[in-house]
């Protein structure tokens, strides 16, 4: 029994430090300002680390991480304002509160598969071009992205798409807990897990020999058009279920919140934990979500101090936070002898 | 289609993507040499815009330093661009000595120094925003516009000159490259970096000469831009930039006549675009087609393709 | 336990107390009100004009010791959020202050771009909202916690078409807007619904579209040249009316110009200059001629802020009144905000004959005003002029 509670140490912490979460939040004790803050923190870790793995340990130049948010929030939202929720172009709930709950995570996974169909667009000329130009492939196709989006005016276009809150609320009428909390705790233990268990294997292998030397790689037997795939799309699939997470908690989505800013927010919580490094990415995205919302007092200037510091961080320490150690090396396993 | 109409956005088009391949041509100028994607670019475009604001408006005496003195409009214009273009360069220069120099001295990964490239561009942007607040201003009217009419077609004496600078910026830049001593440093950096100060080139003093005529070329780009649409905004920059990045790009990054050509496709694309479609189509279909255009020839319209020795 | 794993367990606990720590429960001493205005991004003088009115509010209001509720007074205090003409800040900026600021009232977004989204945002948690400016009707539509302070878009277009009808003969129109925000296409939408009702199918002969922040109109523009109307109606920001208008002029266009209420900025004559003189546009007030409480309120805003104050403001000093009154006719504000929001939401909707600068008003039970529209022409010395009125 206590070799099980050694072994799944770190589960059950989480799992611990998940319910006590979801728990203050129903009881109030943490008020909502700090849960919304909470659950930003949770997509960012999201998003960073699922950049990590194309831009860290593949080495590419990937700049359109937005458009993949953007595919998976909108498919998601789409499909749970069509089923869940009364709508203006959509006509009433189709299906029931019950459903409302149980189906949303396959929404939101149909989200990320979509995204990561869409990463594909990527994936296909990365096999031949590298650096700079993959960079404005990736470029051109976050704007693709975001124009396509644009253009179908049922979901409202340039204007936006709403009615998640009604799906939020469709989930609440059936056990009133705060369920976006639960979905985004769940789900960044589940990517974190995911992309762990990725990295450790010949995966994480192969898209590491790719960065260090790829036509070495490709000598040595590394099947390195296999490994791009699965690397964007799996990072472009996370993306995507990130972005279906980020519209249910705001509750309202438009074309104009995934442009290249976007992008370069998720680029700098990147660089910032260290390339190739998940515990990074992670500790990143805490830190910059925080440093975001404690630098607001200053307001436009939380614009120059921010890309000040990276500049500085850059300079002085430009592998970042952790650079390519993770949490583990700082805290190593002892074995019981 | 009415021929007069395939004129007048011909004209349209031609005044659009003029700005393009000016911004495009400084892109192009610090790629060729230092292999690094400037994407502080579109915002040096848009210090050039508002400095050449800040001397106008000091000129025709409208800021709080008053000159004792009237200068006829004209004169204005020109000192306003040939100072702008000054102190542009004197901003893209210190962006190169604070910014990008000491990580090429320590030898850093290219990647790190884009990332200081685009957060100095939101500095820039944000310092703007921060410092001078966020009101519109309006560009003074420095040239008495005057409306030509054929027909249906009209073109003002502005979309003209316009047009013409940048035809001779780039017939200038060209002349550079290829005739003068330090164009033909800039070239050969380009192909071997290594090798260049082994032969006794001051490979600084080159560097820093890019600098000056990529950012030259953006002021120049930023005063024409507010004298034809002239309300100016802390990010008027960033979108164009992006933009102008990607015409350089298609058109050939590092070489000069694939900035400038990449430019005006760009500028063609997206007025005849929003001439028949509506508008909305057009970042959707100029970036689809830029992306055709990129995967046929992946390094460009008149890209050199670097071979990398295993 | 080995060292390094009691200190990651020091560290994790340190973190969750730190998150958790419960949210001190001051209480409130003053009565907040949140503004939720875009005082940077395209349409600052917006914003600006709603903070200086605001503010001088506050000030008068604190001046007397705060306002009197039931048997106490209570101080004011306005909290200023920005949100950057931006929908997803405009959302951020309503959450943080219905949460974090705990305010009884918002009063704005003002654009309809931004103020559509945080009105939903605003139902859902249940915090009354004015929009003073917002004209497109979907910011109040099945929102019992959101009323504005103006007049509605449906409304506004008819008043345009029957204007360029009578007033310039017209029989073929243009219409030049930004598809990609609310406001515009809305009431270009409704323009074009009423002109053709009254000409035809058909007589609105150009309907051409940009995107916002485009700066370049001339392939738009050359197809509304070519299209022969007589008239060019542009509901668009004052960042942009001086663009189009001068794009317009250099392209050949010379038949008359109309706008709407996103016209009257203070600012647009600064960045218009001559090309906007003799244009027309349809507002909510007009300065000029201005009597009673209106020509103080002008008076008082001109002398403390040095230039006579546009539209927003004088929307806003009347919406932010309207809060106040409804907060008074509330008798006695409870420890809750919940209690509190939900009877200052259930006093607005009771208000009637309410005396405003820009007009009498009472709420439908959409939460919306029934007020009249006034034309105004930019007079050749480049002076918004009144025109003439119209009343539904």
């Amino acid at each position: 029994m206590m070799h099980i509670l050694h072994k799944y140490q770190y589960f059950i912490l989480y799992i611990l430090f998940s319910v006590l979460m979801v728990f203050s939040a129903q009881q109030e004790w943490i008020n909502a300002y700090i849960q919304l803050v909470i659950m930003y923190i949770g997509i960012n870790i999201i998003l960073s680390s699922s950049l990590n793995i194309v831009n860290g340990y593949m080495g590419e130049f990937s700049c359109g991480h937005a458009g993949f948010i953007a595919v998976g929030a909108y498919v998601t939202s789409v499909l749970n304002v069509w089923l869940f929720a009364s709508d203006r172009v959509f006509g009433p709930a189709i299906l029931g509160e019950y459903w409302a709950l149980t189906l949303f995570p396959v929404t939101l996974l149909a989200g990320g598969l979509i995204a990561s169909l869409v990463g594909l667009l990527v994936a296909i000329p990365s096999f031949n071009t590298r650096g700079d130009y993959l960079a404005i492939i990736t470029l051109a196709v976050n704007y693709i992205v975001k124009s396509a989006i644009e253009n179908i005016q049922i979901i409202g276009g340039a204007r936006g798409f709403m009615g998640m809150r009604k799906v939020v609320n469709a989930m609440q009428d059936v056990w009133d807990i705060p369920w976006m909390m639960v979905f985004i705790l769940f789900f960044t233990g589940f990517t974190v897990w995911i992309i762990w268990r990725f990295v450790s294997s010949t995966y994480g292998k192969g898209i590491i020999a790719v960065r260090e030397d790829e036509v070495a790689a490709e000598i040595m037997g590394v099947n390195t058009r296999r490994m791009k795939m699965t690397a964007f799309m799996l990072s472009s699939g996370l993306a995507g279920i990130a972005g279906g997470l980020f519209a249910h908690v705001l509750g309202y989505i438009n074309p104009g919140s995934f442009t290249i800013m976007k992008s370069t927010e998720v680029m700098v919580m990147v660089y910032l934990g260290g390339m190739g490094s998940l515990s990074g990415s992670v500790i990143s995205a805490v830190l910059f979500t925080v440093l975001l919302e404690l630098l607001r007092p200053l307001q436009v200037i939380k614009w120059v101090v921010i890309p000040l510091m990276l500049i500085l961080l850059m300079m002085f320490r430009p592998e970042g936070i952790m650079g390519n150690r993770e949490l583990r090396d700082f805290f190593p396993k002892h074995d019981k002898k | 289609m009415d021929f007069e109409i395939l004129i007048q956005n011909i004209l349209n088009a031609l005044q659009w993507g003029s700005f393009y391949a000016l911004i495009a041509l400084g892109y192009t100028l610090v790629y060729g040499v230092l292999l690094l994607i400037n994407f502080a670019h579109g915002d040096i475009f848009m210090v050039g815009a508002y400095v050449g604001f800040f001397f106008a408006i000091l000129f025709t005496g409208n800021s709080f330093i008053q000159i004792p003195f009237d200068i006829p409009l004209w004169l204005v214009f020109i000192l306003t661009v040939v100072l702008s273009m000054i102190v542009t360069s004197f901003v893209g220069v210190t962006l190169e000595r604070v910014a990008y120099r000491p990580l090429r001295r320590k030898g850093a990964n290219r990647l790190y120094v884009v990332i200081t490239a685009l957060m100095c561009g939101l500095i820039l942007e944000n310092a703007n925003l921060a410092f001078f607040g966020a009101s519109r201003r309006m560009f003074p009217e420095l040239i008495d516009k005057t409306i030509y009419t054929f027909g249906t077609i009209s073109i003002s004496n502005i979309k003209i000159m316009v047009i013409i600078t940048a035809i001779m910026a780039f017939i200038i830049l060209e002349l550079i490259i290829r005739k003068t001593r330090i164009g033909m440093a800039m070239r050969a950096i380009s192909y071997d970096r290594v090798a260049v100060p082994l032969m006794g080139i001051p490979i600084d003093r080159v560097i820093v000469f890019t600098f000056v005529l990529g950012s030259s070329m953006a002021a120049l780009a930023g005063v024409l831009f507010v004298t034809a649409y002239p309300v100016l905004e802390p990010y008027m920059g960033a979108i164009i930039g992006w933009k102008a990045f990607i015409a350089a790009v298609v058109g050939g990054i590092g070489e000069i006549r694939g900035a400038f050509v990449g430019g005006f496709l760009l500028g063609f694309i997206e007025i005849f675009v929003a001439a028949f479609f509506p508008s909305t189509f057009r970042d959707l279909i100029a970036f689809s087609l830029l992306l055709l255009l990129l995967s046929m020839k992946p390094t460009g319209l008149f890209g050199v393709s670097r071979s990398t020795k295993i | 336990m080995n060292k390094t794993k009691r200190n990651a367990f020091i560290v994790t606990l340190c973190l969750s107390a730190i998150i958790c720590t419960p949210m001190l429960w001051a209480k409130t001493s003053s009565i907040k009100i949140g503004f939720n205005i875009p005082l940077t991004g395209d349409i600052p003088k917006v914003g600006e004009g709603s903070k200086y009115a605001a503010k001088m509010l506050e000030e008068q209001i604190n001046k007397n010791g705060g306002l009197l509720v039931g048997n106490t007074r209570w101080p004011l205090e306005f909290i200023f959020e920005d949100n950057e003409a931006k929908a997803e800040s405009a959302i951020a900026a309503s959450l943080k202050l219905i949460t974090q600021d705990r305010v009884l009232g918002i009063i704005g977004p003002q654009a309809s771009k931004q103020a559509i989204p945080a009105g939903e945002i605003c139902d859902s948690y249940k915090t009354p909202m004015i929009s003073p400016w917002s004209t497109n009707p979907q910011t109040t539509t099945d929102r019992p916690y959101v009323f504005r302070g103006c007049f509605l878009d449906p409304f506004q277009g008819p008043v345009a078409a029957n204007f360029v009808t009578n007033e310039f003969k017209a029989k073929k129109a243009a219409v030049l807007y930004d598809i990609a925000s609310d406001y515009p296409k809305g009431l270009a939408e409704y323009f074009k619904l009423s002109f053709e009702k009254i000409h035809g199918k058909g007589s609105v002969v150009a309907f051409e579209t940009f995107t916002t922040k485009d700066r370049d109109f001339s392939a738009q523009l050359t197809n509304i040249i070519r299209s022969k109307a007589d008239i060019l109606f542009t509901p668009q920001y004052y960042d942009e009316v001086p663009l189009i208008v001068k794009q317009a002029h250099e392209l050949g266009w010379k038949n008359p110009i109309m706008g709407s209420d996103s016209w009257g900025s203070a600012e647009l004559m600064n960045l218009c200059g001559n090309d906007c003189k003799g244009l027309f546009f349809t507002t909510h007030y007009a300065a000029a001629g201005a009597k009673g409480k209106t020509l103080e309120f002008i008076n008082k805003y001109r002398k403390k802020y040095g230039y006579t104050p546009d539209d927003v403001a004088a929307l806003t000093w009347d919406a932010t009144r309207l809060m106040l009154q409804a907060i008074q006719n509330t008798k006695e504000l409870t420890g809750s905000s919940r209690t509190n929001r939900r009877a200052i939401k259930d006093q607005l909707s009771k208000i009637k004959n309410f005396d405003g600068i820009t007009g009498e008003m009472t709420f439908s039970p959409e939460g919306d005003p029934k007020k009249c529209a006034v034309v105004v022409k930019i007079s050749q010395q480049g002076k918004f002029e009144f025109f003439k009125s119209v009343c539904p």
